[in-house]
């Protein structure tokens, strides 16, 4: 009787759990294509190193509490696989197995269950004493958490009831097991043993059934969608965004979920609400309205509400999307984000490195971005003469054209000119036009020649790479710019380019070879690095000029382009001592504010990032801060501004090696 | 009711340089824009066509290549773009410009009536600030200069109030339509095109036409019709400039001597 019972019930709760994922996860159909199955082998190792290895998880020390959770859940998969079966056929049984195989896995299943009930209740503790964010006190959290706990318990339950009656032998390696019969034996339960299995059993069963019907509709649902979404990641950096079609009658970024990918949606019912992206995000830290994670959250509960009319209007005859509703432009943290949100990123990528399931916030900004600047014409006021300027001048800041090669008027430069000159010195705007930027132009010279390198520089005809463009989502004005550039550098025969602008570089390198172009593009750390490693730069026995130096990673170096090295050991041999680091510094760095076309506009909310970011530089007391970048040059070059006292002074890693050459 | 915005295409004053030894502008290689004067008063008749419903009509006389300024007026959202092109109204001064800019105003208002005219205050290459009142003159509209605000339009009362932009002051005035109104960069801020409407005007049409349409008498127009001339053209040196007291030492001494050499050389636009 009790096992039909358990037949229908389990029967009812599969259909149920099938039916619930169905729905939820079938609604990222209505995303747009994208192709995410190549490479399956190199998606494989990823999906065993973040995922089952729970690399990226554990770079948090309390992150380490989760993954005892994660791998004892997937042993404990298997001791939870036999309780069902063993309901439906009762013959089958671990039991069945020889002895000391046996006796193994109740030993694994012993510690991996206590294991899990110590993990949940530090991890209750440290949720209700020390939060991870604001608000991450949910009802919902602490029910996940009791619903774990309490299938262990009812595993130990279960297993010492057994015991007790001596139904099954008391295994020497179930310490925990054995521990709660004796205690059953003891305690006032004890007359009542017989009745106890069973209560224990339906205990179990009722817990393992309502909780795998309550994750499809709760952030749990992570434990079905994050290892299928570290399977699906971008494989390569997500430094740059894909190229739109501009044919008429196409409709431009995205506004709502149908218009995102999807793998966006993926991303939104992967997230685990950890708040790790929030603490990474310059933007969230600095008290801006943008918070990552409820960007992703926004997503979320905007696919639910939008995603079954939008799947099934999809599959009949007609679709209004006039009953869609818009991800942008209302509160944070609901169904849309602000746009007020949307303009605080500054594209440094941190959200995205910080994520243990890989989910990818940056891209699916751009495209909002995109939206309101292609489809809307709406965007602050800032940001009409940035996009005059770059259409009718091809540099930010509007100076005319022919002034591009007035900062080198004093040199005596070449000109580019393929099979003469080796490298294209892209000088890029900042280097040619803005004052500070055009000393550290002028100081990478000085090192190239110093080596002997064969370089060339395109002058008034050098035009901008439009990357700000791309960020702040005017896909249509970089598509025009970029083919220009592109055809420019193919005429002349570019093969080589060096840059000093991080920008400029991931541009040139990442974004253009959508356009065919691939070049070789190295950024001025890198070249200079190889050229003292080569011998071909002497530098002078160090004359300690720059005195103590701190290095500050751009984020379109370091974290888009996984250059972290080379800067560092370069000022090792020029100063002749490790340079210092920041509190967070490579993979963990803290964007200067300037990314993702926030360089040109002003910074109204919370306190400015470049402020925090000087602060964070000048703790550790140096007499340098060392940047790479010209728009960290201007960040810190302002931030420096608001330091009482400051002694300590910005270079250009250029600048230090030019100071520190031979004669 | 029409509403016309009159835009000029013009080099890029800030990359245009003279030659030393012609004393001529180096026009070559140089970008055109739209004359930025002109961009708020195209802005300004976009706005009227959202809240009066108006059609909104943008002209301009030009080379052929002014096309492409008239077709950014039409990825913004006019109804019209019209270009007067013809080789006889080539090297035209201001006078005989508005002489045919006003034949072709009358030309549009025979289908339907013209309100409003909005010109930028002056263009950025001449600088002479007299088009608009000339076609104002010959068609007879109301005419209202540096104008940085419209403060109310009656269409029934036939009547718009607007506030003018004066050296130290401001003046309201209401004056009857239709008028011709010459706009400041204050008045509002231009929009973007969107992509879909920048890509619509690619094909869109811009009507262009030559004087078999205008019938004006061909010494009216043009070089013929421009008393003008030009004798020469130079870049004024600027004489040279002079320290005041010792601001380094003493600012606020400096700062006394400074406002007193402004007030006795009456130098401050009061």
């Amino acid at each position: 009787m009790q096992h039909s019972i358990f037949v229908v019930l389990l029967s009812a709760s599969l259909a149920l759990f099938s039916f619930s994922c169905y729905r939820r996860l079938g609604l990222v159909a209505v995303g747009a294509g994208e192709q995410r199955l190549d490479r399956p082998l190199a998606r494989c190792r990823e999906m065993l190193v973040y995922a089952f290895g729970q690399r990226r998880v554990i770079k948090r020390p309390f992150g380490v509490n989760h993954s005892v959770i994660f791998w004892a859940f997937l042993v404990l998969a298997l001791a939870n696989g036999e309780f069902l079966l063993s309901g439906v056929f009762p013959g089958i049984s671990f039991a069945l197995l020889p002895a000391p195989l046996y006796g193994a896995l109740l030993f694994a299943f012993d510690c991996c269950s206590l294991a899990a009930l110590a993990a949940v209740a530090v991890a209750a503790v440290r949720r209700a004493f020390n939060p991870p964010f604001e608000g991450s006190r949910s009802f919902e959290a602490f029910f996940i958490l009791f619903m774990i706990a309490a299938l262990m318990l009812a595993y130990f339950g279960l297993r010492g009831a057994e015991i007790a009656l001596g139904v099954a032998q008391p295994v020497a390696g179930a310490p925990v097991s054995n521990l709660t019969a004796a205690l059953l034996l003891h305690s006032p339960l004890a007359s009542r043993l017989q009745a106890l299995p069973a209560v224990f059993w339906w205990l179990h069963a009722a817990l393992l059934l309502a909780f795998m019907n309550f994750l499809p509709y709760s952030k749990h649902l992570h434990i079905l969608t994050a290892i299928p979404n570290v399977f699906l990641r971008s494989l390569e950096k997500t430094n740059c965004q894909p190229r739109e079609d501009f044919s008429e009658g196409n409709s431009f970024g995205a506004a709502s979920v149908d218009r995102l990918s999807w793998k966006d949606l993926l991303d939104s019912l992967s997230c685990t609400e950890c708040g790790r992206c929030q603490h990474a995000c310059p933007a969230a830290f600095t008290g801006k309205e943008l918070n990552p994670r409820l960007l992703v959250h926004a997503i979320k509960e905007s696919l639910l509400e939008n995603g079954a009319s939008l799947r099934g209007a999809s599959r009949g005859p007609e679709r209004s999307d006039g009953a869609v509703s818009s991800l942008i432009g209302g509160a944070p943290g609901e169904s849309s984000c602000s746009e007020a949100a949307l303009w605080s990123c500054t594209s440094c990528g941190a959200c995205m490195e910080a994520c243990p399931v890989f989910i990818e916030h940056l891209p699916k900004i751009v495209k909002m971005r995109r939206h309101l600047v292609q489809m809307e014409a709406k965007f602050p006021e800032e940001l009409l003469n940035l996009f005059e300027n770059m259409e009718q001048r091809s540099n930010p800041w509007g100076m005319a054209p022919s002034e591009r090669g007035k900062w080198s008027s004093q040199l005596q430069l070449r000109p580019f000119v393929a099979g003469e000159t080796e490298y294209l010195l892209f000088v890029g705007c900042a280097g040619a036009f803005d004052a500070r930027n055009k000393q550290v132009t002028v100081a990478l010279t000085r090192v190239l020649d110093a080596a002997g390198v064969s370089y060339g520089v395109l002058g008034k005809d050098e035009k901008c790479c439009g990357e700000s463009l791309r960020r702040l989502g005017n896909e249509y004005l970089f598509d025009v710019m970029a083919k220009q550039s592109v055809q420019q550098l193919r005429e002349k025969g570019v093969t080589k380019v060096v840059t000093q602008c991080p920008h400029c570089y991931n541009t040139l390198k990442n974004d253009f070879r959508q356009y065919g172009l691939e070049l070789e593009v190295v950024h001025h750390s890198e070249l200079i690095k190889g050229l003292v490693d080569s011998g071909e730069l002497a530098l002078a026995p160090e004359t300690g000029a720059a005195g103590s130096v701190v290095f500050h990673d751009s984020c379109y170096l370091g974290r888009h382009n996984g250059i972290y090295q080379a800067p560092r050991e370069l000022l090792k041999e020029v100063t002749g001592k490790p340079v210092m680091e920041m509190e967070r510094n490579r993979e963990d760095s803290f964007c200067c504010g300037a990314g993702g076309g926030r360089m040109w506009l002003e910074e109204h909310e919370g306190t400015p990032i470049n402020r925090s970011r000087v602060r964070e530089a000048i703790a550790q007391k140096p007499d340098t801060i060392c940047v790479s970048c010209p728009f960290c040059m201007t960040m810190f070059e302002d931030g420096l501004k608001d330091v009482e006292g400051n002694k300590a002074q910005v270079k250009d890693i250029a600048e230090i090696v030019a100071a520190g050459l031979k004669g | 009711m029409i509403v016309i915005a009159c835009i000029k295409q013009v080099p890029d004053t800030t990359q245009v340089q003279i030659d030393p030894v012609t004393n001529t502008l180096i026009r070559e290689g140089i970008p055109f824009i739209v004359n930025p004067y002109d961009s708020h008063a195209l802005e300004e008749s976009l706005r009227l066509k959202g809240s009066h419903g108006l059609k909104a009509v943008a002209l301009s006389m030009g080379p052929p290549n002014a096309e492409a300024a008239l077709r950014k007026a039409l990825a913004l959202g006019v109804d019209r773009s019209i270009l007067l092109s013809d080789r006889v109204f080539g090297g035209a001064d201001t006078l005989s410009t508005s002489n045919v800019l006003a034949a072709a105003i009358k030309k549009i208002g025979e289908q339907e009536e013209v309100g409003i005219v909005f010109c930028g205050k002056q263009t950025i290459d001449g600088d002479t600030a007299q088009v608009g009142p000339g076609i104002a003159v010959r068609l007879g509209f109301s005419q209202l200069t540096l104008v940085d605000r419209i403060q109310k339009i009656d269409l029934k009362g036939r009547t718009v109030t607007v506030r003018r932009k004066l050296e130290g002051r401001y003046e309201i005035v209401e004056a009857r339509l239709p008028a011709m109104i010459t706009v400041v960069r204050e008045l509002n801020r231009p929009r973007y095109p969107t992509v879909p409407m920048r890509l619509a005007s690619v094909r869109a049409e811009v009507e262009c036409w030559s004087n078999e349409e205008l019938r004006l008498d061909p010494n009216t127009v043009g070089l013929k019709g421009s008393p003008t001339w030009v004798s020469r053209i130079f870049s004024p040196q600027r004489s040279e400039g002079e320290i005041v007291g010792d601001g380094l030492q003493d600012p606020i001494a400096a700062a006394r001597l400074l406002v007193d050499r402004l007030l006795t050389g009456d130098l401050l636009p009061i």
